[in-house]
């Protein structure tokens, strides 16, 4: 592995920044001690299964719960009309849109909630579930947004007053009238017309809730799997009227998130409000196929992309007309500004003076979701769409695609630079990135050998992927949610005998925080990781926050840890001079030891500090050394790198196989680099899924063909490839350790990468494109044409 | 019906529906949690347990088909207070991020290294290939199996 180490500048016995410390979490896990929501049971605990619906898209003319209610053990049937009385029949999304709790009107997705069971036990409630009947009128499905947006369409929401059509937004970002004077006088244009195709993040655990309305005191504990507890409060607090200060949601530890556990949903809601009802505890957990049908889809982005070129190979201009499909309510979660989220971000690691970009969405009869799937906001697509233009650029002008990157990559010099869609990037190499991945793959060498094969009978394709992501949103100016400004908190409290606790607003789902966000506290206080504990995803225990999703907890709540740690080291130096009679100006702070500057002797530990913080106060100090940090980033921050694929694809068959692949990752400064190493390998792989294999289809009629495990294929170790990872170290300017997040880059880059390699084995036969999943039968089917064609 | 089980070395019993499953009696009736739920259709694998020493989908048994039969749960890994060879592994190389499929890997990668105590890359690649992880990318839990197998076979010839 070609490295330029991060030295660690504290001990191991400290253990701050650099070190690979291993997971405090692992304790429990291995053990099979973890909490998941599933694990937690609480006396009188009742449970709930879903009603719904079977069809796409359907008028509801009677639902009939009698049969349901008649079973031996049901305690009650929750319909929409009964949530109504409550005003609960709707609910807000996180794009400020409305979705049905239980449907009353019509059903607009298949798996659509309808009612909902309440019984002793989970087998009892599914029984019953299965016997509400319900009389529908069928609709016509619209299964695809470019019909939806016919002016002949039947309109899906029709429940909302001012909706004429299926339109569900439109955006748009850049100059269009300089752009189009950019491609008017360009000698080439290259255009490529591809559909992100809708996947979902399928974490291993399935989402779920305890509700524990207390209806004596009104107290509402809810045990939720949230990546995002007090948003989803404050969210609660608006929908059902609960008072703020009566909702403690708990979010236990998160069997994986990747951005599913992110909306609100129907079965939360109908949980929370059947126990605040029936004065027990309710838990629903979804089934798989629950979790594939109804929650949280990803992507589904059609895309058409134009880049203005110059017979030289630069790029002059970009221009996108992009149609999303929404499904059937508008519930991305993302900030206000952004329809289309941060898919802007689309002219990439490039410098060129003109872009457009136009966006549209449309209302389908398909599940809402929109997530954010191990992504800041739409930037997989917005990657995708730039690395496979500039490869097939490359072909069109005849040059190398790496040199034609190299041509038009921002330079380092261009710092902070500012995109023709308004993003200001705030580091970068690029070329730096770009030719490490190039040494470690060995390009010219598998260059070389494509000919050769080709003369075989063999086919090679090489292809690369050069992402810039934007992670870490806000400043709070420009990013909300619901009008919540996207800052994140860190509280630390210093306890006498210098052990601390740190509490956060964000909630870690697998990404080791408990681990890292403890090193951060490390590094600035001295104060060893081991005697640091981190508190999360519990309301009323920690200080407000919007939540892990978009790589935003390293960059914002690592920012406030950093920064109330050295708020903490400022009040500890008045405290350190008080102890040793010196002024605080002259002491100095390194590793946990305080010292008067000249004399190294004179000094004092931080645990001295802490003690003395609670026993010997300066005088004109308040006591204690504790603390809230609320931080507003200025900017977001933008992690780079080259990923580069090597395939062999069967000239028979259409199958290929990755031989290589090289990352080469700049996250900036990294906290854990072994846990950063398996962030990568984690969005690797579910880069590699969604270029070969994961995605969710609807035949005609609007019938979901991924709804369970056999169907929607997941990677297994079998299949997903040996990753090589190398790394250079950009960090960011504004951020207080330097740091980018990492969680999601590999995600965000790495599709384009495998689907370029495949097209670049083909690129002799005129192949230009293939749409992901790149299956063999799709490789095989575009090899036919281009040999027929 | 009654069902009769020795689980993690205790014998339990209980009088249970017969389409109760062999997840939800471990889960619900025995109430030991480390053995999970990820889907329903025997395709995730993070419900495996030992079943007599061979893993199995505990979500496609029911627990009557397990009576008489001795079961071991990641909860009984540990023995005499000392973490397995596996569990170390798994710790000590980053074999997990968000926790949830590590009991079954770890359990399928103990009866595998039984029988593979030398595996390469790929048999480990093979022996898991029922079982999902979405956190790792697999690399290393492959890393931890091998990893847990050295450790063994150092313990065996010493």
């Amino acid at each position: 592995m070609t490295t330029t180490e991060n030295k660690p500048h504290t001990p191991p016995e400290i253990g701050g920044l650099g070190h690979s410390r291993r997971r405090v979490e692992d304790a429990r896990f291995v053990e099979g001690r973890g909490n998941y929501i599933d694990d937690i049971e609480l006396p009188g605990m009742l449970h709930m299964a879903i009603h719904r619906s079977p069809l796409a898209h359907a008028k509801i003319l009677s639902i009939d719960t009698s049969a349901a209610e008649a079973v031996e053990g049901v305690v009650a049937v929750v319909t929409g009309e009964l949530l109504a009385n409550y005003d609960l029949a709707w609910m807000p999304t996180l794009s400020g849109d409305t979705q049905a709790v239980l449907a009353t009107d019509k059903v607009r997705f298949q798996g659509q909630e309808i009612a909902a069971v309440i019984a002793t036990d989970r087998y009892t409630a599914d029984d019953a579930a299965r016997l509400i009947e319900v009389e529908y009128e069928d609709l016509e499905p619209m299964v695809n947004p470019q019909r939806a947006l016919e002016a002949d369409a039947p309109v899906i929401r029709d429940d909302k007053e001012d909706q004429t059509s299926n339109l569900c937004y439109e955006w748009e970002s850049g100059d269009k009238a300089a752009t189009d004077a950019v491609f008017a006088t360009a000698d080439h244009v290259v255009a490529l017309e591809t559909h992100y195709p809708r996947s979902h993040p399928a974490p291993l655990e399935t989402c779920g809730i305890v509700a524990d309305v207390d209806s004596a005191t009104g107290q509402a504990t809810l045990y939720m799997t949230s990546q995002a507890p007090h948003a989803h409060r404050t969210v609660f607090a608006l929908v059902a009227g609960l008072p703020e200060q009566n909702i403690r949601i708990v979010s236990p530890d998160i069997g994986g998130g990747f951005g599913n556990k992110v909306p609100i949903y129907p079965g939360y809601v109908v949980a929370t409000a059947a126990s605040l009802v029936i004065g027990q505890p309710v838990k629903w957990i979804e089934t798989r196929t629950e979790n594939l049908i109804s929650t949280g889809f990803a992507r589904d982005y059609y895309m058409k992309g134009e880049l203005a070129l110059s017979n030289q190979g630069k790029i002059l201009g970009l221009r996108v007309d992009m149609i999303s499909d929404q499904g059937a309510f508008f519930s991305d979660a993302q900030p206000t500004k952004f329809k289309s989220g941060l898919f802007h971000i689309v002219t990439g690691s490039y410098d060129y003076p003109a872009a457009y970009v136009n966006t549209k969405g449309a209302y389908t009869n398909k599940a809402p979701g929109g997530v954010a799937y191990r992504c800041s906001f739409r930037v997989t697509e917005a990657s995708y769409l730039i690395e496979r233009l500039v490869q097939n650029a490359a072909y069109e002008i005849g040059m190398d695609p790496a040199e034609l990157r190299a041509k038009n990559f921002i330079r380092p010099d261009q710092f902070p630079y500012k995109s023709p869609t308004g993003f200001v990037y705030d580091s970068g190499e690029y070329e730096k990135a770009m030719r490490l991945a190039m040494e470690m793959v060995g390009y010219a060498d598998i260059q070389a050998e494509k000919e050769q094969a080709r003369a075989e009978g063999r086919l090679v394709g090489i292809g690369m992927a050069s992402f810039t992501e934007v992670v870490g949103a806000g400043h709070g100016e420009d990013y909300d949610l619901l009008g919540l400004k996207m800052f994140d908190s860190a509280e630390l409290r210093v306890h006498p005998t210098g052990k601390a606790i740190l509490k956060l607003g964000v909630k870690s789902q697998g990404q080791g925080h408990e681990t890292t966000f403890a090193q951060i506290v490390a590094e600035e206080l001295g104060i060893p990781a081991d005697d640091i504990k981190v508190v999360e995803g519990d309301t009323d225990n920690t200080p407000y926050g919007l939540g892990t999703y978009a790589s935003r907890s390293t960059p914002v709540a690592g920012a406030a840890t950093a920064i109330i740690a050295r708020t903490l080291r400022d009040k500890g130096k008045k405290i350190a001079a008080h102890l040793l009679e010196a002024s605080a100006a002259d002491i100095e702070f390194d590793n946990g030891t305080f010292s008067v500057a000249g004399s190294p002797d004179s000094s004092v530990t931080i645990q001295d500090v802490a003690f003395a913080a609670y026993t010997n106060p300066p005088p004109d100090l308040e006591a204690g050394l504790e603390g809230v940090h609320y931080y507003d980033p200025p900017n977001m921050t933008y992690p780079f790198g080259t990923y580069i694929v090597v395939v062999d694809v069967d000239p028979k068959t259409g199958q290929w196989k990755v031989r290589r692949m090289v990352a080469v990752d700049d996250c900036g400064v990294k906290i854990n680099p072994m846990i950063v190493e398996g962030q990568i390998h984690g969005g690797l792989t579910e880069g590699f899924a969604m270029s070969t294999m994961q995605h969710i289809t609807f035949d005609d009629a609007g019938n979901c063909l991924g709804s369970n495990f056999m169907d929607y294929l997941v990677p297994t170790a079998w299949e997903t490839p040996r990753f090589e990872l190398g790394e250079t170290v950009t960090p960011s300017p504004h951020h207080p350790i330097g740091a980018k997040g990492v969680g999601e880059s590999a995600t965000v880059g790495s599709p384009a990468a495998f689907v370029n390699a495949v097209i670049d084995a083909l690129e002799h036969t005129g192949v230009r494109n293939i749409e992901m999943p790149v299956s063999g039968d799709r490789v095989w089917a575009a090899m036919n044409e281009a040999n027929t064609g | 019906m009654n069902v009769n089980v020795t689980i993690n070395g205790a014998e339990k019993s209980a009088d249970v529906e017969p389409r109760l499953l062999l997840v939800d009696f471990i889960r619900s009736t025995l109430k030991m949690t480390g053995t999970h739920i990820g889907c329903d259709t025997t395709s995730c694998g993070v419900c495996t347990i030992l079943l007599d020493g061979t893993p199995v989908k505990s979500c496609t048994l029911f627990a009557v088909q397990a009576n008489g039969r001795s079961i071991t749960t990641v909860e009984g890994l540990k023995q005499n207070g000392e973490l397995s060879a596996m569990q170390q592994a798994f710790k000590e190389h980053h074999g997990l991020q968000c926790g949830f499929c590590t009991p079954a890997m770890m359990l399928v990668g103990t009866a595998f290294i039984e029988d593979n105590p030398d595996p390469t890359d790929d048999d480990v690649r093979w022996a898991i290939s029922g079982n999902l992880c979405r956190c790792t990318g697999y690399m290393n839990i492959v890393k931890s199996i091998q990893a847990a197998a050295a450790t063994t076979r150092e313990g065996a010839s010493s």
